[in-house]
């Protein structure tokens, strides 16, 4: 029977999921953009059109949705400097694991402290 | 007659792998603006005031009547849509198999990239508050 391929320094790792967590949230991001522009662009041309849109943004089903898009954001521009780091720094390869974690423990601490106060506006509690 | 095979370590290109280099430094230095962007953007619209249920056409006239919200919105249309643009790019690199498919896709991505570009920053610098009906309510003085 084959063993398991040993892992890599690269593969089934840190450096990897990254890089794959990077590529997702990137690719949901672009696709809001688009919409988000879209919508946006509704101010020029008619105010109503605009307010009843923006009506949907405030419903639970997609102020959910908003938090998810939070978090990929903040992951996404966190894991940037990583990658800046990483190509910038002399020591930016050497420290790339841990500061992943960094990257998350950071995250964590943004998107926690944001989760309450806008599931406050769009539940209207308190 | 005789088949002249190319050197296989001469590059693809000169010119392609600079506009390449000049594509990865973008990547980096928009980043960097757009992390102080956009984070600004997320605290001032969903964290500070009413949050998401706070925003309607008369919030989005009352940030846009500071000319340097303005700049700071083009800013980050501009520099998110060719950073978002140049990301998908790269993904289509890596997926896709046949040039014609992979051409095709590349070119749309730029399309859409310009015809957005052109539509936010003509929406952003010809903004009339006063298209609202209920805009002579809290924009007296501007809007009779």
């Amino acid at each position: 029977m084959p063993s398991k391929p040993a892992g890599t320094l690269y593969r089934g790792k840190v450096g990897m999921w990254s890089w794959v967590l990077h590529r997702i949230t990137g690719l949901a991001i672009y696709f809001f953009l688009l919409v988000h522009i879209l919508d946006t662009a509704l101010v020029r041309f008619d105010a109503e059109a605009y307010d009843a849109v923006i009506g949907t943004y405030k419903t639970p089903i997609i102020g959910l949705a908003e938090l998810g898009l939070v978090a990929a954001i903040v992951f996404h521009g966190l894991n940037g400097v990583r990658v800046i780091l990483i190509d910038f720094w002399r020591k930016g390869a050497k420290y790339q694991n841990v500061m992943f974690w960094i990257v998350i423990a950071l995250a964590v601490i943004l998107v926690g402290a944001f989760a309450p106060r806008h599931l406050m506006h769009v539940f209207h509690l308190g | 007659m005789s088949v002249v095979i190319e050197q296989p370590k001469s590059p693809r290109s000169r010119k392609g792998a600079k506009w390449e280099k000049w594509g990865w430094m973008y990547m980096r230095i928009s980043g960097v603006v757009l992390l102080g962007l956009i984070f600004w953007h997320l605290f001032s619209n969903l964290v500070m005031g009413d949050g998401i249920s706070g925003i309607d056409f008369a919030f989005v006239a009352g940030k846009w009547a500071n000319p340097w919200i303005q700049l700071m919105d083009g800013a980050m249309l501009w520099l998110a849509l060719i950073h978002g643009t140049n990301g998908m790019r790269t993904i289509v690199n890596d997926y896709t198999e046949r040039e014609a498919i992979r051409k095709t896709l590349v070119v749309t991505l730029w399309a859409v990239c310009a015809a957005l570009i052109v539509l936010g920053t003509l929406v952003l610098t010809t903004f009339d508050p006063c298209i609202d009906p209920n805009a002579v309510n809290y924009l007296p003085e501007i809007c009779k």
